[in-house]
Parts: C-alpha cells; structure tokens; sequence
C-alpha cells in the first residue's frame, strides 16, 4: 500500500513540476513552445515551421469568374501575346461536371507547392526548389530551360517564356528563356500580404481562397482544414501539396 | 648640338601622345551622372569592384531564402539610380548602360528585372 501511495505521488509530484515548466515556459513574455508564424523582419529567413498553404472552397467558387487569374496576371505582369497555346500560364480556371449527377464545379488550378515536389527532383541544374517553408519556386539564375519540371509536374503548373518580357514589376523579374509557375506571391508573403489571386477573390466577394500557415493550429486555413472534408489533386501520388480543395 | 635637339623633340613627342590620344577620343567615355551623390551603400571604390558580387550575394539570399533587405538589392539600385529623363538604368545614358558598353560587358540582369523602378502610383510596394 505504502509503496503504491509512494509511487502515486512521485507521479503526481512528476506532473506537477512538467505542467510547471510547460506553464513557465508558454507564460514568459515573448517566448513560445512553437514559434508561430507572425509577421517576420525583412533580415529573417523563411523558416520551415511553417508550411503556406490555399484552401479552396469549391462551393464558393463561381463559374465563369476569372478574377483570381486576371489579378495573378496584373500582379506578376503576365501579358497575352496573342498566342494563347504557348502564353505562360500560372493559374487556370478548369470547370468540372459529373456526367451522372450533373453537378458542376469551377475550380482555379496552380503549382499545388508539393511537400515532395517531382519539378525538384528532375531539376539537372537545381533551379527548382522548395523554400524552407513550403512554397516551390525556379531561381531564374539557374534555370537553363530545358523544360523537365514541365513534364515532371502533374498539375501542368510549369510554363515557359517564348517571348521577350518588358515592363515586369521590379518585385517580379521574368524573362525569356525560363520556366515559371505560381510563386504563391512569394514577393507579397515576404511582406506579409496576401497572395493577389487571394485578395482578388475577397475582393470579388466570393471568399473561395483561403491563405495561411497550415502548421499553425490557430490559422484560419489550418482550423478548415481540421473540421471540414478537404482534398489534395491527384493524392494518390503522394506529393502532399499545399494547395487543397474543399468540396470537390 | 643637333643630336641633342632631336633627342628632345622625340621625348617631348612621347609626353604628348597620351594627350593627343584622348583628344581623339576614340572610345566614348561612359556618362555617369548621379542624382543622388552620397547615399550608395557602399564607397565608389567598392562599389565599381565589387557590385557583381555584391548582387549576386543578395540575390541567393533573396531567391532561397526570402530575405528582402533593401541594402545590395538590384531593386533598390535601379530605383536610386535611374536616369531622371528616361526614368531606365539602360539606355545611352543609363546609369548600368553606358558603363557596362564602355567597359564590353554584357548586361544581363534586364533581360529579366524591370530596368525602371515602380511608379509610385501603380501597384503597393
């Protein structure tokens, strides 16, 4: 008995001082257990606790609206040339329809920014990465366009510029000879803004996109996804993106 | 002595061809004209050696890492340095241009980063 009350209270005294010190540690001013992601200093470099991801709700998503695409266009200086079949292409509107129930969906489709991305993997010189904290990008300084990653890429996010580019956004240089995708407006993210694609849908009203930190328990995005049935594209390949659809 | 007087002409000949050289102007002098003298980053000195590196440091750090300092930013150059005519870093008399045309190096960096910094009424920073 004695020796059972002992070991009891040993466990007790145990919890105690853990809750103690987890206690202590969460109440200190200005430190966390888990940092999480706030608005990070212009010198600090994108850390990998924290993954961006898009929820996007399929039900909100209207047919025929094409404003995420049009502000991706503006905001990264995208221009038609009159050569639909081979204009860079970061973000398309694809329209579903099931044949038997005739339920229709419209859905924006772009680099899904995959935990285990097949465009870094047959990159030959390294130009496609993953950054730290999730989003899949080309450095243009290395990228010789030989156009693997745009077969690679399931989700036909990649494309590449055939034309001369004038007049980018000094936040988004784009040129000849290179592959693209979405960056996620890795440039707004840096500065802790939306993507345009993002804003251009609350804008419109519709609030079909959902931008956030999908690590961070207290994200609108990572609270969606934990209560509501979401889908990643193509799962069955096991890459993981960022980027996932609700009601599809 | 003629053979002194000679001599001397030939040395003053010698003095003199540099001079005459770049009376000539054979090779058009870079025009560099500065709006803004005294704010770079860095000295003239370190600046004319060392800019590639400089930018390129930056970039990886940039591109990779996401950090978004505006010091060594190609950005932050063409911003500063844009001629106020042209409102472009290229050009005749471009800042980069007329430089980089004087010295036969090839200016790559434009044929992707804008050469013109954001208006200031078009889209936020």
């Amino acid at each position: 008995m004695s020796a059972d009350a002992n070991e009891a209270l040993s466990r007790r005294g145990f919890l105690a001082i853990s809750a103690a010190t987890l206690g202590g540690v969460m109440l200190a001013p200005g430190i966390r257990l888990i940092e999480i992601a706030g608005a990070r200093a212009p010198e600090q470099a994108a850390s990998k606790q924290v993954r961006w991801g898009l929820l996007i709700d399929t039900n909100k998503c209207a047919t025929g609206c094409d404003d995420c695409v049009k502000a991706c266009a503006t905001e990264n200086g995208i221009k038609q040339s009159g050569h639909p079949r081979t204009d860079p292409q970061w973000i398309r509107k694809i329209e579903l329809k099931d044949l038997r129930s005739g339920r229709t969906h419209s859905v924006p489709v772009m680099c899904q920014h995959c935990e285990h991305p097949p465009c870094v993997d047959v990159c030959p010189t390294g130009a496609s990465f993953k950054r730290a904290d999730g989003i899949v990008l080309v450095d243009r300084h290395t990228c010789i366009g030989c156009r693997y990653c745009i077969m690679a890429c399931p989700y036909k996010a990649r494309s590449i510029v055939f034309q001369d580019v004038t007049e980018q956004n000094p936040d988004v240089p784009r040129g000849k000879g290179c592959v693209e995708g979405c960056t996620l407006c890795v440039h707004r993210i840096d500065r802790d803004r939306q993507p345009a694609c993002v804003e251009a849908c609350a804008k419109a009203g519709h609030n079909a996109m959902i931008f956030g930190d999908l690590n961070d328990a207290q994200s609108e995005i990572a609270q969606r996804v934990a209560k509501y049935a979401s889908t990643q594209i193509r799962a069955d390949l096991k890459l993981n993106p960022g980027v996932r659809y609700q009601g599809l | 002595m003629p053979l002194r007087g000679l001599l001397r002409l030939f040395a003053c000949l010698a003095l003199a061809l540099p001079a005459l050289a770049f009376a000539a102007e054979r090779t058009p002098k870079p025009i560099i004209i500065i709006d803004k003298p005294g704010r770079c980053v860095e000295a003239t000195e370190t600046m004319r050696r060392e800019h590639p590196d400089l930018l390129k440091h930056q970039r990886d750090l940039t591109v990779h890492e996401g950090i978004r300092t505006h010091k060594h930013s190609l950005k932050e150059c063409v911003q500063c340095h844009a001629n106020a005519n042209t409102g472009s870093v290229l050009g005749e008399k471009g800042f980069c241009q007329s430089c980089h045309d004087y010295a036969g190096v090839k200016l790559d960096c434009f044929g992707c980063h804008a050469s013109k910094p954001k208006l200031a009424g078009g889209a936020k920073p």
